[in-house]
């Protein structure tokens, strides 16, 4: 290890003590266990500044938040999974022994043997982890990939493609048409007003109709059918433009979060 | 001029600049002035510099960004926010459900979202509660039940002390399957959710009396962004159950569910932007949250600083590139 990276290292450590020990003398001792509040605010913004050192250049310092993050998370996971779905959910219906071990209520309706299957998948499944068994380990894998693909067939088939549909069906000439006169004598510009639902409906099946000629390469796109492509085209950029700005929004709301903890729960500037 | 003339330049400039705005502004406003000075002194400095043709490296960018979102928030700049259709249909359907209907609330995300979503789910919580509607407080990712129970006993809860758990309120927390618990409780919540998190079986709880499945609330707010979120409660409860949802969602997201407004979904809260909006409309429709801590309306002020910066970046390159495009021709 280099000389620098030596003297880097020895910084941040003297620094992450200081700022310890500064932050659990300024913890009140009645609010609990001020020793470990101090280290846990100061150990969150050290992985705070260690992540953001990315930016900077590759370091290790990234590299350790970054391998704790993962590990941290998939165990989180791993336990909610276990004590939330697995003790309370399935050892109910499985045994009355495990229940009154893990301390979970008895299920009204008794046991349920058929739970004995999930149970076995869930086995199978750990196979994965055998040299020699891991091809068992497809069996699970291909029912639970075959239970979500029936189970999100119906549901997107309905929501996702025939409610879609129907919901490109809008009137083009006003929600309640009674003639021109009513129609010119009731615009309003408010965001529900009859002008402004009207464009709206008007942009909602342009938008579709042009966004379906784009992508239809049947047909050369020219002359009016080109004109129709451009006009695609430009919705569909219009569209990434608008997800664009959101993302720019979110991740803008990430890093105000995580400012606003340095500057807050670690710094106590504001 | 040689180098040094400039920076002695610079400096006079500077402390001129200094002056004027001590002099101009009051004490409470020199923060916010000095750090606005910052950032669009800083970003025509960059113009200059490009103009020239020397490059800015992506670092300085980085730097830009981090002062544009840190300065308002050291030296707060507030904005008023007016509700869009999409958030005011949200706020007017839990407003005119009446007192004592069951809302349904699912905090689906987790920590590194949480900035953005969580104000709206405190501002939401705290509207429903305040209504006198019974919630039912849950979630589909892990560590959602961990930021839950936080905000209920840190935020939510404190303006509430009246409320009583399973009567006015109830978290049953997480269960793992994400969309499969959804299939499940819509037509049945005890066989997902035998019990609450403090381990009282549903059957026990004043809530459920008369709510069996998820097609049985009056209305769901999903609040979240990512999968199993607000698009699965659309699609698993929301159509197949014929109940009403509405979506809180991470700004990433809120594009996508756009198609689903107003047909799917009755109203879309999209990241920060629509967070504020919510806040503002409950702060101005009841005196009581006047007081109320608002981390969406504060958050704007950072997120327009930095847009302004990301827009001039955008500006800036571009003036470049046809500058240098119109050279190339010559």
């Amino acid at each position: 290890m280099k000389k620098s990276t030596l003297i880097v290292m020895a910084v941040v450590v003297v620094l992450f003590l200081l700022s310890w020990v500064l932050k659990a003398s300024a913890l009140q001792p009645e609010q609990g266990s001020y020793i470990l509040r101090g280290f846990l605010v100061t150990f969150a913004a050290f992985l705070t500044l260690a992540v953001m050192s990315f930016l900077y250049q590759d370091n290790p310092f990234y590299k350790f938040a970054e391998h704790l993050f993962v590990g941290v998370s998939a165990a989180f996971w791993m336990c909610m999974g276990f004590w939330t779905t697995i003790v309370q959910n399935l050892i109910p219906r499985l045994s009355t022994s495990l229940a009154d071990y893990f301390m979970v209520p008895q299920r009204p309706e008794g046991l349920n043997l058929f739970f004995y299957t999930p149970v076995i998948l869930g086995i199978l499944l750990l196979m994965r982890l055998s040299p020699r068994g891991g091809w068992i380990s497809r069996w699970p894998l291909a029912f639970i990939v075959g239970t979500t693909a029936g189970l999100n067939f119906i549901r997107y088939l309905r929501s996702d493609f025939i409610k879609q549909i129907s919901s490109t069906f809008v009137p083009l000439l006003g929600t309640q048409w009674e003639g021109i006169g009513p129609f010119l004598s009731n615009l309003d510009l408010s965001a529900s007003g009859q002008l402004v639902l009207l464009l709206s409906n008007w942009v909602v099946f342009l938008g579709v109709f042009t966004g379906l000629i784009y992508f239809f390469f049947s047909k050369e796109h020219k002359g009016a059918f080109g004109v129709g492509s451009r006009v695609g085209i430009w919705i569909l950029m219009i569209t990434f433009g608008a997800s664009f700005g959101y993302t720019v929004m979110g991740r803008i709301s990430l890093l105000v979060g995580r400012i606003t903890f340095l500057f807050g729960t670690w710094l106590e500037l504001i | 001029m040689g180098k040094r003339h400039w920076i002695l330049l610079g400096a006079i400039v500077a402390v001129i600049i200094i002056a004027a705005v001590l002099w101009l502004f009051p004490k409470e406003r020199w923060g916010t002035v000095f750090s606005l000075l910052l950032v669009f002194g800083g970003l025509v400095a960059l113009l200059l510099r490009s103009l020239y043709a020397k490059e800015v490296e992506r670092r300085i960018i980085f730097l830009f960004i981090l002062v544009a979102v840190a300065a308002p928030i050291l030296f707060p700049i507030t904005f008023t926010e007016k509700p869009t259709a999409v958030v005011q249909a949200v706020f007017d359907k839990i407003e005119n459900l009446p007192s004592g209907s069951t809302v349904l609330l699912s905090f689906d995300f987790d920590p590194a979202m949480a900035p953005e979503v969580q104000p709206m789910a405190n501002a939401i919580s705290r509207h429903c509660l305040e209504k006198g509607h019974k919630v039912i407080f849950m979630s589909l990712w892990a560590t959602g039940q961990a930021l839950l129970s936080q905000s209920l006993s840190d935020y939510i809860l404190l303006g509430f002390p009246d409320k009583v758990d399973g009567v006015d309120y109830v978290n049953i927390g997480y269960k793992a399957g994400n969309e499969g618990v959804l299939n499940v409780i819509v037509s049945n919540f005890e066989k997902m959710f035998p019990t609450d998190v403090n381990s009282v079986p549903l059957k026990d709880i004043r809530i459920f009396d008369d709510i069996a499945s998820a097609k049985d609330v009056d209305f769901i707010m999903s609040i979240g962004g990512g999968m199993p979120g607000p698009k699965e409660w659309v699609l698993f409860v929301g159509d197949p159950g014929d109940v009403d949802v509405g979506v809180g969602v991470a700004a990433v997201v809120a594009p996508q569910m756009y198609p689903y407004y107003p047909a799917q979904v009755i109203g879309i809260l999209g990241g920060v932007k629509g967070a504020a909006e919510y806040e503002y409309a409950l702060k101005d429709a009841y005196p009581v949250f006047a007081d109320m801590d608002t981390p969406g309306l504060r958050m704007m002020g950072p997120q327009t600083l930095a847009h302004i910066v990301i827009l001039s970046f955008i500006v800036i390159g571009n003036i470049i590139y046809f500058r240098g495009r119109r050279e190339r021709k010559q």
